[in-house]
């Protein structure tokens, strides 16, 4: 048995930390979340340079050709310091798209410059308020021009394409869905920029009036592709997530170990040091849940959809919890813009809702494991 | 990363699956299935002669206390060959409940502090289940603080240098079945409170030693209230100095927390099959949109507990000494224990207050509902083991005592304020 990290992939991660240790302190994060840059450009210039974008694409596409479980570690990472670059739509979604359904010329045409951080990808699935199901899905695809309305579409603003899920041609609820690449520098797109509860990184709304379509996979393929790759992308996004708790975490510990109140420092005072502890179970539980996930990313395992909506539930609630915990711990101080509690806040909560909310992976997450119940039975 | 045996490891697996193959007990299997809290689940037969004569075969070949060294009865193996023998026992596992104390605390505190004549009388015998031990540590009145206990040892007035023992200790799993007991005592009442105190052990038919068991408030009787009158201990039956009593205990307690085995259980396979099979309003309780967020919180706590015992086992088969993770497994799964029954009684609406054998399940959340109290104090309450989350693992500073410099005497306590 080994659900561990093997020592290579770990001084990966070490050296990712160190660049990123350097490169994205708090207050790089705090240029993109109070300036107009939608991410943080140099950053991502030097991620790639790095090769961590292109970590997990194989070599002939200007990948490094490693494996999933170096992109787990990466994305913890990212998400420890909760990076403002596009690297869960470009590299988790786009280039996972690509991979597993792109024909050769469109992997020809886009690896190398999303490995490369020349060319940055999303996805666009969602429209609009409530749970996304495939009758919410109105953008369609005819004669090759995309019409409708995505929003909100996470680095939809600086992306350069996107894959969007269309209805095409005849057919109901999830075969009526197919994938489609489109230019979001070219006609028939107008993007807009969303305010949103994280502003350090960038939403917008896309509407698009014969948007030119190239299909992505088959026809009618496009929500179980989605699905799959959503998947895959959960697992990453929670590594991203257990990454952030344990930093919020971190800092709620320093402070409470600094913070002298009523003659002691407050960690003293048992009310503080059991609201840490509860955050070291929650983050402890997600990180052994994103191991399961890793574990299934990289071996292809079929419990993989069980152990995808696994890490997210677990994942989600940590980085909530320890983010909203950070705060308390902090007091006062903690709800200033000056300390970067806040900034954990506002990405905890939106991680939990990008790839679809917690509620949508409880169901998910049941709905599989009453699937393998039968099985097994 | 991958789930797989090292050729070692599978090779040790192999040889353990055929003993037990070829020595288990079979025709307990269907009975030890249905094992629930507290009891092995065996019936046909005196569970406690069933859980000896596995024991004793066990001894016999090797197979017992195999963390132990081969001269004291043990088999010698190392701890991932423990965790894998435990994979493979399986049911039969659940036989080994009344030697868990002593195999698990009692024998590595015996190990550690008794001299060779003592080892080689008392541990051979303990590893192979002839005799039982018990852990006489917390009081009526010393529980999570365990250094404030009070039965107190004084020196015979005779000038043997045997010492009288009087008090009570509490909670005491396994006592009416015990040969013999590990008693912590209080020497010196005039030193601060941890100094004072001084580590034993006794026979526990020894003159003056009352053992009766305790109605729990489950209306079980797992646990037992000890008494000593006047109990007379013989000096060669004390283990280290004086006054070093609680720096003994430390290895007992050490010992408790290197017991891991691969996630405790939560209940939760057993509510998830009860949420198939029972329905709310003429459909499977699982459609219902509230129930499936109640079963995804217990699912990925069931979840968390099974892979960080996994992440403990790695860090075994790689040599490394597991980290402090492990102390998260009791404190998540009481808690989860505990909620889950209540949860599963909800959706038993109004019936959920009846516990009889028509109960879904024999019943068996409305036992848990009344065992799962325990769960969270037992061993370390839930309050001890975030303190020690707290201190051990993040570093934060202990709280501020009133009562570590002063004499033992002069602490305040519940009948006597200060």
């Amino acid at each position: 048995m080994n659900l561990d990290f093997s020592d290579d992939q770990k001084a990966l991660q070490d050296q990712v930390r160190r660049f990123l240790a350097e490169k994205c302190p708090p207050a790089a994060v705090r240029a993109v979340l109070e300036g107009p840059e939608p991410y943080d450009k140099a950053l991502y210039a030097g991620l790639a340079k790095l090769g961590v974008l292109g970590v997990a694409i194989p070599e002939e596409y200007g990948g490094m050709g490693l494996s999933h479980l170096e992109l787990c570690l990466i994305a913890e990472e990212l998400g420890r310091v909760i990076a403002p670059v596009p690297v869960s739509s470009s590299i988790y979604l786009a280039a996972e798209f690509l991979l597993q359904a792109g024909s050769d010329a469109q992997k020809a045409r886009w690896l190398p410059k999303l490995a490369s951080g020349e060319a940055v990808g999303t996805f666009a699935m969602v429209e609009g308020q409530g749970r996304i199901s495939a009758d919410k899905v109105h953008a369609t695809v005819q004669g090759g021009k995309l019409s409708g309305v995505k929003s909100p579409i996470p680095d939809g603003d600086c992306a350069d394409f996107a894959i969007v899920a269309a209805r095409s041609g005849a057919g109901r609820g999830e075969s009526a869905i197919s994938l489609f690449i489109v230019d979001l520098t070219g006609p028939g797109v107008i993007r807009e920029t969303l305010t949103t509860i994280d502003p350090s990184r960038s939403y917008a709304k896309l509407t698009f009036d014969g948007a030119p379509a190239e299909p992505l996979g088959g026809e009618g393929d496009g929500w179980r592709i989605a699905a799959q790759i959503q998947d895959r992308a959960a697992i990453l996004m929670a590594f991203e997530q257990v990454g952030g708790a344990d930093r919020a975490l971190e800092m709620a510990r320093d402070y409470a170990l600094e913070r002298m109140a009523f003659g002691r420092p407050i960690g003293s005072f048992q009310a503080i040091k059991h609201l840490l502890a509860d955050m070291y179970v929650s983050a402890t539980l997600a990180r052994s849940n994103c191991y399961y996930g890793a574990w299934a990313l990289a071996s292809g395992s079929s419990e993989l959809p069980v152990a995808a909506a696994t890490a997210r539930v677990s994942a989600t609630q940590a980085f909530q919890h320890c983010a909203k915990n950070n705060i308390q711990t902090h007091g006062g101080m903690g709800f200033t813009w000056a300390f970067d509690c806040h900034l954990y806040y506002r990405r905890s909560n939106a991680l939990a809702l990008a790839l679809g909310s917690l509620s949508t992976w409880e169901d998910l997450l049941i709905e599989r494991l009453r699937g393998a119940n039968t099985e097994a039975a | 990363m991958d789930f797989e045996d090292t050729p070692e490891e599978a090779a040790f697996r192999t040889k353990a699956r055929a003993w037990i193959a070829a020595n288990a007990p079979k025709h307990l299997e269907a009975e030890l299935k249905r094992a629930g809290f507290a009891s092995s689940g065996v019936e046909s037969e005196d569970p406690m002669a069933a859980s000896k004569a596995w024991q004793k075969k066990k001894a016999e070949s090797g197979w017992a206390c195999l963390h132990w060294p081969k001269e004291y009865g043990g088999g010698a193996y190392s701890p991932i060959e423990r965790v894998i023998w435990g994979q493979e026992e399986g049911v039969y596992g659940s036989l080994s409940g009344p030697f868990i104390i002593g195999h698990g605390m009692c024998g590595p505190t015996v190990m550690a502090w008794a001299n060779e004549e003592h080892k080689e009388r008392l541990l051979p015998p303990l590893a192979s289940g002839e005799e039982i031990w018990c852990q006489l540590f917390s009081e009526p009145a010393s529980g999570s603080d365990l250094a404030g206990l009070r039965t107190k040892a004084v020196p015979a007035d005779d000038g043997s240098g045997d010492w009288i023992v009087s008090g009570s200790k509490v909670w005491t799993s396994g006592a009416q079945h015990s040969q013999w007991g590990l008693l912590i005592t209080r020497t010196d009442p005039d030193v601060p409170k941890h100094k004072g105190l001084t580590m034993f052990f006794l026979r526990m038919d020894s003159p003056g030693v009352d053992v009766r068991p305790i109605k729990q408030a489950n209306g079980q009787s797992g646990f037992n209230e000890v008494f000593f009158n006047e109990v007379r201990i013989p000096d060669s039956q004390r283990l280290g100095a004086v006054g070093q009593g609680w720096e003994v205990s430390l290895t007992t307690l050490m010992n408790e927390r290197l017991s891991i085995g691969s996630g405790m259980s939560t209940g939760f396979p057993e509510l998830f099959q009860f949420c198939m099979d029972a329905e709310i309003d003429g459909r499977p309780a699982v459609d219902d949109a509230s129930v499936r967020s109640r079963l995804a919180q217990f699912a990925v706590k069931q979840s968390g507990l099974k892979y960080t015992g996994m992440r403990a086992i790695t860090a075994l088969s790689k040599g490394q000494t597991p980290g402090p993770e492990n102390s998260i497994g009791k404190l998540v799964a009481g808690a989860t224990m505990q909620e889950l029954a209540m949860f599963a009684l909800d959706l038993q609406g109004q019936a959920g207050v009846i516990q009889d054998a028509d109960s879904p399940m024999n019943a068996r959340f409305q036992a848990m509902l009344l065992r799962s109290p325990a769960t969270r104090i037992e061993g370390g309450s839930d309050e001890i083991l975030r303190n020690i989350i707290g201190e051990r693992v993040l570093g934060l500073p202990g709280d501020i005592r009133v009562d570590k410099t002063v004499a033992f005497k002069d602490i305040p306590t519940s009948g006597r304020k200060s």
